[in-house]
C-alpha cells in the first residue's frame, strides 16, 4: 500500500504528472472512438445502400 | 506511388495494414507509458515532473509533422490535383489538432511546478499556440464551403500559407532569448539526455507516430466511403 501511495504521489508533483497523463488517454482515445464510430456508421450505411441497388 | 494512392487500391492495401498498424500502435504506446510511469528515472534538478516529458515532447513532435503532411498533401493536391491527398489533408486536421492541444496543456502543467509560471508569451510557446489556431482555422475553412473541392482548395492555399510558422517553431528556442529549453534529442552533436530516459521517449515518439498513422489510414477510409454512399445516392435519386 506504501509503495501504491508513493508511486500516485510521484515525489510531489502528482497534481502535475497525472493531469497530464489523463489528457493525453481523454485526447488519444476520443480521437480514437470517434474515428471508429464514424467508420462503423458509414460501413453499414454503405452496405444498407448497395443493398437497395440490388 | 501514385499507383498505391488509386482509391480502390488505397482500399485494399489500408485494410490489411491496418489491424497491423493498430496493434502496434497500442504495444508501443503500452510499453512507453509503462516505461515513462515506472522504469525511467526521476530528474536529479526536476523530480518526477520530469515524466511529463514522455507526453509532452513526443505531442510536440507530433503537432509539427501532421502539420508537415497536410502542408504536403495539400501542395499534391494543389499541383497534380489527387483526390486522395485532399482527403488525407483533410482527416489529417483534426488528430493534428489534438496533439497540439495536448502539447499546450501538459508543457503548462509542466511549467508551473518548473518555470513557476502556467504561461509565458515567449517565441516557442506563442509559435505553438499559433499552430493550434492555424489548426482550427484549417478546419472551419474546409466546412465552409458548400462544395467540398472549393473548401479543400482553399484550406490547401491556408495550409501552404501557414507552413512558414513550422521553422519559426522548430529555430525559435535558438533565435530568441526563451525560457523554453533548446532541443536535447535533435541536436548537432548527437542528444544530451541520459539513455535511460531517451528510450522510453522516443518508444512513446514511434507510437504517437503510429497512432496518427493508424487513425489516418481509418479515417481517409471512411471519407472513400462516404464520398461513394454520396455518388450511389446521387445515381438512386436519378434512376
Amino acid at each position: 500500500m506504501e509503495a501504491l501511495d508513493q508511486f500516485l504521489a510521484m515525489g510531489g508533483y502528482a497534481r502535475y504528472v497525472w493531469p497530464a497523463f489523463g489528457l493525453a488517454v481523454i485526447v488519444l482515445g476520443g480521437l480514437s472512438i470517434e474515428s471508429v464510430v464514424t467508420y462503423k456508421k458509414r460501413q453499414r450505411e454503405l452496405a444498407a445502400v448497395e443493398k437497395l441497388r440490388r | 506511388m501514385f499507383r498505391l494512392a488509386n482509391p480502390n487500391r488505397f482500399m485494399q492495401w489500408s485494410g490489411k495494414l491496418l489491424p497491423v498498424s493498430a496493434i502496434a500502435t497500442a504495444l508501443l504506446i503500452g510499453v512507453g507509458t509503462y516505461l515513462a510511469l515506472f522504469v525511467a528515472p526521476a530528474d536529479y534538478q526536476q523530480g518526477d515532473a520530469v515524466r511529463i516529458m514522455y507526453v509532452h515532447v513526443p505531442s510536440a513532435w507530433m503537432a509539427s509533422f501532421v502539420y508537415a503532411v497536410i502542408a504536403v498533401s495539400s501542395a499534391v493536391a494543389l499541383i497534380w490535383r489527387h483526390p486522395l491527398a485532399d482527403i488525407a489533408a483533410r482527416e489529417s486536421a483534426p488528430l493534428g489538432a489534438g496533439f497540439t492541444l495536448l502539447c499546450l496543456v501538459t508543457g503548462s502543467l509542466w511549467g508551473e511546478p518548473m518555470w513557476g509560471t502556467w504561461w509565458v508569451w515567449d517565441a516557442r510557446l506563442t509559435s505553438v499556440l499559433v499552430l493550434f489556431f492555424l489548426y482550427l482555422g484549417y478546419m472551419a475553412l474546409v466546412n465552409a464551403f458548400d462544395d467540398p473541392t472549393r473548401g479543400a482548395k482553399a484550406g490547401a492555399i491556408l495550409a501552404l500559407v501557414g507552413a512558414v510558422n513550422l521553422p519559426i517553431i522548430k529555430f525559435s528556442v535558438d533565435w530568441w532569448n526563451t525560457l523554453h529549453q533548446p532541443s536535447s534529442v535533435f541536436r548537432i552533436g548527437g542528444p544530451t539526455i541520459a539513455a535511460s530516459m531517451l528510450w522510453p521517449l522516443l518508444i512513446m515518439a514511434v507510437g504517437f507516430t503510429l497512432f496518427f498513422v493508424t487513425l489516418l489510414l481509418l479515417r481517409m477510409r471512411s471519407a472513400l466511403m462516404a464520398a461513394k454512399l454520396r455518388a450511389i445516392r446521387l445515381q438512386l435519386s436519378e434512376a
